[in-house]
């Protein structure tokens, strides 16, 4: 048994104090409660207990490149950030195309900390040319399909795709929004910044031109379609405008677009590469907003390893991407100033409800399954070392306010901070 | 000390610069003998590679040349790898060229050895920004106070990156002349922007052209090499049109009919040679300048 004293409890009716035991998996009793006989008693007094955070954009890669990360070590990432289900992308190697292949993934989950769920790839080896086996990837399980990491380019089979899908409830369709022919030769956000630097950069047209057309096509079928890491104003007018028309529309952004302009790539620092790049002042502040209203539905942090070696070479050599499940609490925090209410919300309850998982995203209530997280949102703290295997962060060495404490995943703690 | 980029550099360090330049013409000294001076060019070059190693051995130092072609680069060898070979060879500063912005400051931060850039992606190219401040200061007495239009390919060019920041600070007015593709409207820098070369061809007092940069996907945005001569080409007929005393520089090499006609490259109004000539002075002022602080540190 656990016993969480004294912490600001997350319900459905909101904010209070509460004390709450937690007995084989699930609450057992929320209220005025003395401490377990036996069990671990969790002293909660300043803190917040709120539904676990939900990712639905992390690169575990397993199979393949597990020297940068593997499901093991990516869910201690998970857990020490808070999270407590993930969704792994399938840009592995090879690509999670078929059951044969996300059935490695779910072999190794067995063990993890937290509950770690797989996307499907849309095309076979997200070559883009043809369908991956959806059906075999349904049949275990697999709800999220997405060639992350490039879009699917070719808009008929991007239709066939979605026509097919659209029959087969709970899908969603994830679209990592770049255009190839716009955005080839980029290496960070094309703006001021990276013309005086002289690197090339992605246009937001790159992101815009492609969400723009798959709108069209979501209009036509009706599928659900979740837009990946959106990172401009033009993304967030077009699905602002989707949702008015009564789309089936979906969006996420990232911790670091919310928080990082293309000022930060001005050092040249690979730890502040990724695509899409980030972004201008005035981009940042419309996501924040839209993030704040809801037109952006969640965060996911598209935690994306590398290791110091591969990063160690020139910005336009370096491999895009970088970690950030264990920074995301923080950081998002700062972009819904402090708004903690809101914050469980776009990082638990409304993930968790978009790709239908039942145990995750649960106010504190009796009977919930015990998938917690208990933070602190005023402590301030410096970020150094990572459990994840790779520490590409562009905020290393930062001090962030709010921290996560503890988490809770099926009943037991998997994570405790240090202090 | 290191050299990066012209922007790093004072007014008062750019004249030294100069100065110091002056003093070598045509002059050979054993300020560097018992150095090595390695010359990492992962980028083709001709004229900076030459000047850079003619510089150092006027100022008697040993000059170890790597190029990737002959080296283990060919095999895949990383940058971070050559260099740290090259440190351990010896080498005690390091003149590096690489396709990719920021390479020396990278370079320089693994080996604990002094790095001059010859050049790093479409950033920066310091020693040719110092070397065209050079031949305006013979030509011109002076490197204030004058009208300068940079004509094409803006957007690829180092070169023109230095000169767009170092001229301004210097106190000259600047003028980039390009099509959309090679410089967009919106731009980084607080300088006159135009589209139209016959517009500012008779106000200016220094016309220098760029190459477009192929190679860098510079020949993407426009329809081709005939209609860019037309619109932006440095012509016969254009040259009628400019004042008197106006000069035209090109940091090479030159597109023969395409940025510039050969009657106007080789003509009176050319100081393309000239720029050339100037390379070695200034690259020995580099060098002994580099090794001087970088021994002192």
């Amino acid at each position: 048994m656990i016993v969480v004293q004294g912490a600001s409890v997350v319900t459905a009716a909101g904010m209070e104090t509460a004390d709450v035991a937690i007995e084989d998996g699930i609450v057992t009793a929320v209220g005025s409660l003395p401490g377990p006989e036996r069990g671990t008693l969790v002293d909660g007094t300043g803190l917040v207990l709120g539904p676990g955070f939900v990712d639905l954009h992390v690169h575990l890669r397993e199979p393949g490149e597990t020297w940068k990360e593997d499901v093991d070590s990516g869910a201690r990432a998970a857990a020490a950030g808070g999270f407590t289900a993930i969704v792994a992308m399938p840009n592995t190697e090879p690509a999670i195309d078929s059951a044969k292949v996300a059935n490695l993934v779910f072999d190794s989950s067995r063990g993890a900390v937290v509950d770690v769920l797989v996307a499907g790839a849309m095309t076979k080896g997200r070559l883009g040319l043809e369908m991956a086996d959806f059906d075999s990837l349904y049949e275990v399980g697999v709800r999220v399909f997405s060639d992350d990491g490039d879009s699917v380019a070719d808009a008929g089979l991007l239709r066939r795709i979605m026509i097919y899908l659209s029959d087969l409830p709970g899908v969603v369709v994830a679209q990592h929004a770049e255009d190839k022919s716009i955005a080839a030769g980029g290496h960070l956000h094309d703006g001021l910044v990276g013309r005086k630097l002289g690197v090339k950069g992605l246009p937001a047209s790159a992101e815009e031109s492609v969400i723009a057309r798959d709108l069209a096509l979501v209009a036509e079928t009706g599928v659900h379609y979740h837009v990946q890491h959106v990172s401009t104003r033009g993304t967030v007018d077009l699905v602002r405008a989707a949702k008015e028309r009564g789309l089936r529309v979906s969006a996420e952004v990232t911790p670091h677009h919310l928080t990082l302009t293309d000022d930060a790539t001005a050092s040249l620092d690979p730890n502040t590469k990724m695509y899409p790049p980030l972004r201008s002042d005035e981009d940042v502040e419309v996501v924040r907003q839209a993030l704040r209203d809801g037109v952006i539905d969640i965060v996911a942090t598209d935690h994306a390893p590398h290791t110091e070696a591969e990063k160690d070479v020139p910005f336009e050599d370096a491999p895009r991407g970088v970690i950030g499940l264990e920074t995301a609490f923080p950081l998002v925090l700062a972009a819904l100033d402090g708004d903690v209410k809101t914050l469980f919300s776009r990082m638990s309850t409304t993930p968790a409800q978009l790709v239908g998982l039942k145990g995750q995203g649960r106010h504190v209530e009796i009977g919930a399954p015990a998938n917690f997280v208990l933070v602190d949102p005023t402590e301030t703290w410096r970020v150094s070392s990572f459990e994840s295997k790779s520490s590409n962060s562009p905020f290393i060495g930062a001090e962030l306010r709010g921290r996560v404490k503890a988490t809770i995943s099926g009943g037991n703690i998997v994570y405790r901070s240090p202090n | 000390m290191s050299l990066f980029d012209v922007a790093q550099l004072s007014t008062d360090q750019i004249v030294g610069y100069l100065d110091r330049a002056e003093s070598y013409r045509d002059k050979r000294t054993t300020e560097l003998v018992d150095t090595v001076v390695a010359t990492l060019f992962f980028e083709a070059s001709t004229r900076t590679r030459l000047s850079f190693e003619s510089a150092a051995s006027r100022l008697g130092a040993e000059v170890m040349s790597f190029t990737p072609e002959s080296s283990s680069t060919s095999k895949g060898e990383s940058l971070k790898d050559t260099a740290m070979t090259v440190a351990a060879l010896g080498a005690e500063l390091l003149v590096v060229r690489h396709s990719r912005a920021g390479a020396s400051e990278l370079v320089a931060g693994w080996t604990g050895v002094p790095v001059v850039n010859g050049g790093d992606g479409r950033r920066a190219h310091p020693t040719q920004n110092l070397l065209d401040l050079l031949t305006i200061r013979r030509h011109f007495g002076r490197i204030d106070n004058l009208e300068i239009a940079i004509v094409g390919d803006i957007e690829n060019s180092r070169v023109a990156r230095g000169l767009i920041e170092v001229l301004p600070r210097l106190g000259n007015h600047v003028t980039l002349v390009a099509p959309g593709p090679f410089v967009p409207a919106s731009n980084p820098w607080n300088v006159t922007l135009s589209r139209s070369l016959d517009d500012v061809i008779a106000h200016v007092d220094v016309l220098y052209l760029l190459r477009v940069q192929k190679e860098r996907g510079g020949g993407q945005g426009f329809p081709g090499d005939a209609g860019y001569h037309q619109r932006f080409g440095m012509t016969l007929h254009r040259q009628e049109k400019m004042r008197p005393g106006t000069m035209i520089m090109h940091a090479g090499p030159i597109n023969r009919g395409v940025e510039i006609a050969p009657e106007v490259a080789d003509g009176d109004r050319s100081l393309i040679l000239e720029q050339v000539r100037n390379g070695v002075p200034i690259r020995m002022a580099v060098l002994a300048t580099a090794m001087t602080f970088g021994m002192s540190q």
